[in-house]
C-alpha cells in the first residue's frame, strides 16, 4: 500500500486529466500532502537552495571582509581554474573518494557474514560497527592521532613487533592521505553495513535455499544471488558515499594542524573552501570553488546513473 | 556527519553574535555599559579588576567582558561587525589590524590622544607603531611579548656545558646542540620547529634578513635564507626533531618533558612554564644568541574602538584609562603578561623569582615588530606549505624560500591592488 494514498490518486487522476488538456484542481486531501511536506520543503528552501542561490551570486563577486560586494564577472572562476593548489587539493579529494568508496566491499562482506543463519550477539556486532559512525568526527580525529602518533603511537608499537620501521603516518607526505582515508573507512562502514543488512534482508530465503538444493556454495550464492539482488542498494550507498568523500572536511581538518608538513598532500577542495572564506577573506573565490564543487558532484553523480543501467538489477 | 559540522561552525557564528551583542545598555538613565571583547580566559581576572578600578572613576560608565574563545573570536568579530553587534572596545592583534583598519570598521584615535594626552610614549615604539595605519593610531598596546631562549639547566650540567648568556651566538648554540643532543635518550639539543612568531622570524632577523619590507617579501633575500638554513641545518644534523615529528608533539611540550634543551618560546609561555615543577627548578631563561645581528620579534595586543560603536565617548574613556600607569599595574600583577607600560614590569618579574624574566624586557632594544600588512593572512597561510619539507630534512630550504618569496610578492601585489 502507499504511504502517501493521496499523491499517488492525484497522480493517477492527472494522468487523466492532463490528456483532457486542463490541470487537475487540488483538492482538500491534496492540500494536506502538502501541509505534511512543508516542513521538509521549508527546511530545504532556506537551508539549501536559498543559500545555493546566494553562492552563485557571491561567485561573481569580490566580497569585502565587513560586507559590502562588488561585480567583478568571472575572474573567481578563472582563479580557481588557475590555482595549483585547487588541481591538488581535487586531487586529494579524488583519493579520499576512492579509498572512501572501499567501505562498500568491506560493509557487503562483513553485512553478509553478519546474515549468516545461527550467528548469535549480531545486534552486538552491529552496535560495535556503528558506533564509530556516530562519534563526534572531532573524537574520532584525535584518537587516531593518538595511534598514529610517531613518537608514542600504538601503531607504531604493534609494527613494530612486526618489524616494520617507525614513521609518522599523518606527517609523512607519502603517508598522510592513506592514513586519514583509512580513518574515514574506518568510521563510516558501520553505515554502509546497516544499509547492506536490511538489504540483504530483503532477499527472500528461498533463492539461497533453491540454489543450495542445486549444490551451489556459499561463495557462489554470494555471487549470483545476494550481489546482483544488492544491486539497488549498492547503487543508493556508492553515490551517498561518493558525495559525502568528495565533500570531506573535518577529519582532516581535526586531524591535520596547521604546521604539519603532509598538509598540502591532503587537503581537500571543502579545507581549501574553508581557508579561503573564512581565514584569507576571500569568499568570491570561495563561492566559485563550492559552486564547481557541487557542479562536479551533479555530473559523477548523473553519470552514476546512467552507469546503473548496466549493472544494477532491480527484482 | 560531515554536513552537520560545517552547518554548525557557520550557523554558531551568526549565533552567538546575536546573543552578545546589541544589548549593551542605553546612554539614557544616565549610565553608560561597553562591551569589552576578548579571547583569552587566563587574563579575564585581571581585566575585571582594571574595570572594577575604571568604573570607581567613571561611576557613569561600566564594562562588561564578551569573552570569545581564540577559535571562533576573528569570524565571530568579523559576522558581528556586519551585523552591527561588535563590542565597543576589543583586543586587536597585529596579524589582523591593517585588515580592520583599512576596511574603515576601528575608530581613529590620533585626535583623542592628542586632546588627551595618552601617555603613548612609555609604550614600546615599535608596538605603538603596529597600530597605526597610515598615519594615523587606531590602537593603544596593552602588553607585550618578546622570544628568548628557554633551556633545561639539568641537561646542560649533564653534557657539562656552561649555560647560555647575552654573549652566546648561533656558533655557540650549534656547539651545544650538538653535545646536548642524546639518540639513546631521544633527547634533542634544538626544537628547530616550523613556527613564525618562535623561530622563523627571529631567525631570518637574527641572520640580517627581513620577512616583509616596503610591501616586499624578503623570503628570496640570501640572508633571510641564511636565518631559515640555521634552522633547517639543526634538522638536517640530527640536533633537532623534524618537523613531522614536531607536528604531533610540538616543540614546546618537548620542553616541558625535557626532552629537548634548548627552544625559543614567548615570554606569554612563563606562567606556564612555571607550572611544570621541574622547570620551575632548572628552567632557564637567556636573551636570543647572536647570528649576524642581535634581533627578537616583539608583538603585542592593543585595545581598539568600533567605529560603529554609539558609545565611543566612553569607549575612548575605558581605552585611555587601559593605556595608563594605574591600568598597567593592576595588568602587571595579576602576572599573565608583560604589560606594555614602561617601568610597571616589575611586579610580573617578582612573580615567578626562578625565572631570568627580564630578558625578555632588555631585548626590546633591538626587538622588529611582527610582520604585518593589509591581508596578512594569506601571505602567513603561504610558509608553512612551502617550507614543510626543509623543516622535515628533506632540504631544499633555498629554492623552498625563493619560491614563498615569489608567491608571497605576489599576494601582497594583489592586496595592494584591490
Amino acid at each position: 500500500m502507499s504511504v502517501f494514498p493521496a499523491t499517488a490518486a492525484a497522480k493517477a487522476k492527472g494522468r487523466g486529466t492532463t490528456a483532457a488538456g486542463s490541470r487537475p484542481r487540488p483538492r482538500k486531501n491534496q492540500r494536506a500532502a502538502y501541509l505534511f511536506i512543508a516542513p521538509l520543503g521549508i527546511g530545504f528552501a532556506v537551508f539549501y537552495f536559498w543559500p545555493l542561490l546566494q553562492t552563485f551570486a557571491f561567485s561573481f563577486t569580490e566580497f569585502g571582509a565587513f560586507g559590502g560586494h562588488t561585480f567583478i564577472g568571472g575572474d573567481n572562476y578563472a582563479r580557481v581554474i588557475k590555482d595549483v593548489t585547487v588541481w591538488q587539493a581535487l586531487g586529494n579529494t579524488l583519493i579520499y573518494s576512492a579509498i572512501g568508496l572501499t567501505a562498500l566491499p568491506i560493509a557487503i562482506v562483513v553485512a553478509s557474514l553478519l546474515n549468516r543463519r545461527g550467528l548469535r550477539g549480531v545486534a552486538l556486532y552491529r552496535a560495535l560497527y556503528f558506533v564509530p559512525f556516530v562519534t563526534l568526527p572531532v573524537a574520532v580525529g584525535l584518537v587516531w592521532n593518538w595511534l598514529y602518533n610517531g613518537d608514542y603511537g600504538l601503531l607504531n608499537e604493534v609494527l613494530g613487533r612486526l618489524g616494520v620501521d617507525r614513521n609518522h603516518w599523518v606527517s609523512d607526505p607519502s603517508t598522510a592521505v592513506y592514513a586519514i582515508g583509512a580513518v574515514m573507512v574506518w568510521s563510516t562502514t558501520g553505515y554502509y553495513l546497516i544499509i547492506f543488512m536490511a538489504g540483504i534482508k530483503g532477499i527472500p530465503r528461498d533463492y539461497h535455499e533453491a540454489a543450495e538444493l542445486d549444490g551451489a556454495g556459499a561463495l557462489r550464492r554470494f555471487f549470483t544471488i545476494t550481489l546482483p539482488l544488492l544491486s539497488p542498494t549498492l547503487f543508493f550507498a556508492s553515490i551517498i558515499c561518493m558525495i559525502n568523500s568528495l565533500q570531506t572536511f573535518d577529519l582532516i581538518y581535526i586531524m591535520m594542524a596547521e604546521k604539519n608538513p603532509a598538509i598540502g598532500d591532503t587537503q581537500s577542495i571543502v579545507g581549501l573552501f574553508y581557508k579561503w572564506a573564512f581565514i584569507e577573506n576571500a569568499q568570491g573565490a570561495a563561492a566559485a570553488l563550492a559552486f564547481l564543487l557541487m557542479l562536479l558532484i551533479a555530473a559523477l553523480t548523473f553519470l552514476q546513473f546512467r552507469l546503473q543501467k548496466r549493472w544494477v538489477h532491480y527484482g | 556527519m560531515r554536513r552537520r559540522t560545517l552547518l554548525g561552525g557557520a550557523l554558531a557564528a551568526p549565533l552567538l553574535a546575536a546573543c552578545s551583542g546589541g544589548g549593551g545598555g542605553s546612554e539614557g538613565g544616565g549610565r553608560t555599559t561597553l562591551s569589552y571583547g576578548m579571547w583569552d580566559p587566563a587574563q579575564a581576572p585581571g581585566m575585571e579588576k582594571i574595570i572594577a578600578a575604571f568604573e570607581k572613576e567613571h561611576p557613569r560608565i561600566s564594562v562588561r567582558i564578551e569573552l570569545t574563545p581564540w577559535a571562533s573570536y576573528w569570524t565571530t568579530l568579523k559576522t558581528s561587525m556586519r551585523g552591527g553587534t561588535a563590542p565597543d572596545v576589543f583586543w586587536m592583534n597585529a596579524v589582523n589590524f591593517q585588515l580592520y583598519a583599512s576596511s574603515g570598521v576601528l575608530e581613529p584615535l590620533s585626535g583623542h590622544i592628542k586632546a588627551d594626552a595618552t601617555p603613548v610614549d612609555r609604550h614600546p615604539e615599535a608596538l605603538v607603531r603596529l597600530y597605526a595605519y597610515r598615519g594615523t593610531q587606531y590602537g593603544l598596546p596593552k602588553d607585550f611579548d618578546t622570544v628568548g631562549l628557554w633551556y633545561n639547566k639539568a641537561l646542560f650540567d649533564k653534557a657539562g656545558i656552561a649555560y647560555p648568556d647575552a654573549s652566546w651566538t648561533w656558533d655557540d648554540v650549534r656547539d651545544a646542540a650538538a653535545e646536548l643532543t642524546n639518540p639513546r635518550e631521544r633527547v634533542h639539543g634544538f626544537a628547530a620547529e616550523m613556527d613564525r612568531q618562535g623561530k622563523i622570524y627571529p631567525a631570518v632577523c637574527g641572520a640580517g634578513g627581513y620577512i616583509l619590507r616596503d610591501g616586499r617579501s624578503g623570503f628570496g633575500d640570501e640572508r633571510s635564507i641564511e636565518g631559515l638554513r640555521f634552522l633547517t641545518d639543526m634538522v638536517d644534523r640530527g640536533w633537532s626533531p623534524p618537523q613531522s615529528a614536531m607536528t604531533e608533539s610540538v616543540g614546546r611540550v618537548r620542553y616541558w618533558s625535557e626532552k629537548v634543551a634548548m627552544n625559543y618560546d614567548l615570554s606569554a609561555m612563563a606562567g606556564q612554564m612555571y607550572a611544570v615543577p621541574a622547570l620551575k627548578d632548572h628552567g632557564g631563561i637567556a636573551v636570543l644568541p647572536k647570528g649576524r645581528r642581535r634581533a627578537t620579534i616583539i608583538h603585542g595586543l592593543a585595545n581598539v574602538i568600533s567605529a560603529k560603536s554609539r558609545k565611543k565617548e566612553a569607549a575612548w574613556e575605558f581605552v585611555h584609562f587601559m593605556a595608563g600607569r594605574r591600568a598597567a599595574g593592576i595588568q602587571a600583577e595579576a602576572g599573565v603578561t608583560i604589560s606594555s607600560y614602561e617601568g610597571t614590569q616589575d611586579a610580573w618579574l617578582k612573580s615567578m623569582p626562578e625565572f631570568d624574566l627580564k630578558n625578555f624586557i632588555d631585548m626590546q632594544e633591538y626587538a622588529v615588530p611582527y610582520p604585518s600588512s593589509e591581508n596578512t593572512a594569506v601571505w602567513e597561510n603561504l610558509q608553512y606549505p612551502l617550507l614543510g619539507a626543509a623543516f622535515s630534512g628533506k632540504g631544499g630550504v633555498e629554492s623552498a624560500a625563493r619560491t614563498l618569496g615569489e608567491q608571497m610578492d605576489r599576494a601582497l601585489k594583489e592586496e595592494s591592488g584591490s
